[in-house]
C-alpha cells in the first residue's frame, strides 16, 4: 500500500514538474517564431491588398485621361499593359519564401510604377484634363493609394526583419533547428521606395 | 522555478573581461547614437488636441479649436488632432503623419477612427491623415479637396489660424455626415497588432501550470516537512496575488487627452502652398 501511494505521489509530482517546464518553454520562445510568422504574413496580405487597390484604379484613370488626351496612346497603352502583366502573374503561395517569384513580383509592380508615373507626368500638359474633376479625385486616390503602399511595404519589411532575427539568433536559432525545422527566413523588397518612385519631367 | 530563472540568467550573462569590456561597451553606445537619428523621429509630446509646435496659432484660436475637436468626439467618438510642426526632419509629410498617428495612438483601439491635421510652416506643406477606420468616410479625394478649396488660399494668404479653423470645420462637416455613410463604415478594418495576446495566453498557461504545481504539493500525503513547505507556497502565491491585483486598476487619461489605441496605414491627402 505504501508503494503504491509513493508511486502515485511520484507521479502528482511528476506531471506539474512536466507542465511547469512546458511553461518555461513557452517563456523561451517557443512560440516566438510562428507569431512573428504570422504577423509577416499578414502584413504581406496588406501590401497584396494596396497593390490590388492600386492595379482597381487605373482602368478609370486610363478612360478619363483618354478622353482628354487620346494622342497619348503610346503611354496609355504602356500602363494598361504593365498592369495587365502585375495582375495576371501568378502569386505562388509561397511567394514570401521564393526569392525568384518575389522578384518577379517587385519587377512587375515597379513596372507599374514607372508607367503610371510617366501617365500622370504627361497629363500635366493637359490643362482640361488637370482641371477635370473626375480626374482630379482619380488622382489623390492614386496618389493616397502609393502612399499606402510604402506604408505596407514599411511594416512588411519591419515585420520580415523581426522573424528573420529569431530565426538567427538565440534562443529562437534552436527552435528552428529543431521545432520548426521548415521555417525559411522571408524575403523583403530589395528595391527602395525612392527608385521606384515615377521619375520627374520637366517641362 | 525562480531559482532556475536565476541560474539561467547567471549561465547567459558574459564573463567581464575588463580592457576590451569598455571598449566594446563605448562601441556599442556609439552605433547606438550613430542609429539612433535615423530611427527615431522627434515628435512633441500629446499636450492636448491642438499641439502647436511651429506656434502659429494665438491661444483664443487655439481655445476655439480645442472646444471644437472635444466636442467632435464627444458626439462621433472620432479623434482629431491639429498638430504644428517646425520641420519635417528630413522625412517626408506622408511618412511623418502615420509614424505620428501610430505613436500617439490617435482614434480609438477598435474604431482606428483618428484624423491628423498637420501643417508644417517652414516646409509649406500640410496634410490631412485619416486613421484606418475613417478611409471610407474621409477619402484621399475629399481630403484632398478640402486642403485645395479650404486650407491652402488661406495660408497663402500668410492667414494660418483661418486656414487651420476652416480646414477643421470641413473635416468635422465630413465625419459628422449623413446615416448612410455612418452605416457604410460600421465594417472596420482589423487592427494590424496581433502578438500581445499570445503572449497574454502564454503567461496565464504559465501561472496556472504553477498554480496546479503548488496544489499538488501542498496536497501530497506524504511527510510533515513537505505539507508544511506546501502550505507556505500556497501562502507566498496568495499574498502576492492580493498585491497584484492592487496594482492592476487601470490608469485612464485623467483629465488630459490621449489618445485611444487607433492605427493609421497612410490614408489621407497633402498639398503645398
Amino acid at each position: 500500500m505504501s508503494t503504491a501511494t509513493l508511486g502515485l505521489a511520484r507521479i502528482a509530482v511528476l506531471i506539474p514538474v512536466l507542465a511547469a517546464g512546458l511553461g518555461l518553454l513557452a517563456g523561451c520562445g517557443v512560440n516566438n517564431i510562428p507569431s512573428y510568422e504570422e504577423s509577416a504574413k499578414a502584413r504581406w496580405s496588406q501590401v497584396l491588398n494596396e497593390y490590388q487597390r492600386r492595379a482597381d484604379l487605373i482602368p478609370n484613370l486610363v478612360e478619363t485621361v483618354k478622353g482628354y488626351a487620346a494622342q497619348e496612346r503610346q503611354v496609355l497603352e504602356a500602363v494598361t499593359n504593365a498592369r495587365a502583366r502585375a495582375t495576371q502573374m501568378q502569386i505562388p503561395p509561397d511567394i514570401v519564401t521564393n526569392p525568384e517569384a518575389f522578384k518577379r513580383f517587385q519587377e512587375a509592380q515597379a513596372q507599374l510604377s514607372g508607367a503610371l508615373g510617366r501617365l500622370l507626368a504627361v497629363s500635366e500638359r493637359y490643362p482640361d484634363l488637370k482641371s477635370n474633376q473626375n480626374f482630379l479625385a482619380l488622382q489623390s486616390q492614386l496618389e493616397g493609394t502609393e502612399n499606402r503602399i510604402a506604408v505596407a511595404r514599411r511594416d512588411y519589411i519591419e515585420a520580415v526583419r523581426q522573424y528573420n532575427t529569431e530565426l538567427r539568433t538565440f534562443p529562437g536559432a534552436i527552435w528552428a533547428s529543431t521545432l520548426y525545422r521548415g521555417n525559411k527566413p522571408m524575403e523583403t523588397f530589395t528595391v527602395a521606395e525612392e527608385v521606384q518612385r515615377p521619375p520627374q519631367v520637366k517641362f | 522555478m525562480r531559482g532556475d530563472a536565476r541560474d539561467a540568467q547567471a549561465a547567459e550573462s558574459p564573463p567581464h573581461p575588463t580592457a576590451s569590456g569598455t571598449r566594446i561597451g563605448l562601441l556599442a553606445l556609439l552605433s547606438l547614437l550613430l542609429v539612433l537619428p535615423a530611427l527615431a523621429l522627434d515628435f512633441p509630446p500629446l499636450t492636448g488636441r491642438v499641439v502647436d509646435q511651429a506656434e502659429i496659432l494665438d491661444p483664443a484660436a487655439r481655445a476655439a479649436l480645442t472646444r471644437k475637436l472635444a466636442d467632435l468626439e464627444a458626439k462621433t467618438t472620432d479623434q482629431l488632432v491639429v498638430v504644428t510642426l517646425k520641420s519635417l526632419q528630413g522625412t517626408s509629410i506622408e511618412q511623418l503623419g502615420v509614424e505620428l498617428g501610430r505613436r500617439w495612438q490617435i482614434g480609438r483601439k477598435d474604431k482606428n477612427n483618428g484624423v491628423l491635421l498637420i501643417v508644417v510652416p517652414s516646409e509649406r506643406k500640410v496634410r490631412i491623415e485619416v486613421g484606418y477606420g475613417l478611409e471610407g468616410t474621409l477619402t484621399d479625394a475629399i481630403a484632398r479637396l478640402i486642403i485645395e478649396n479650404a486650407i491652402i488660399p488661406r495660408f497663402r494668404a500668410n492667414d494660418f489660424p483661418g486656414g487651420i479653423t476652416r480646414g477643421v470645420d470641413d473635416i468635422i462637416q465630413v465625419l459628422s455626415g449623413d446615416a448612410a455613410e455612418w452605416k457604410q463604415r460600421a465594417a472596420h478594418r482589423p487592427d494590424p497588432t496581433p502578438p500581445w495576446g499570445s503572449m497574454l495566453i502564454v503567461l496565464l498557461a504559465m501561472g496556472a501550470f504553477f498554480v496546479v504545481f503548488i496544489m499538488i504539493v501542498g496536497a501530497m500525503p506524504n511527510t510533515s516537512r513537505t505539507r508544511r513547505r506546501g502550505r507556505s507556497g500556497i501562502g507566498w502565491l496568495a499574498g502576492s496575488g492580493s498585491s497584484w491585483s492592487s496594482g492592476s486598476g487601470y490608469s485612464g487619461g485623467g483629465g488630459g487627452f490621449s489618445g485611444g489605441g487607433g492605427s493609421f496605414g497612410g490614408g489621407g491627402a497633402s498639398g503645398s502652398w
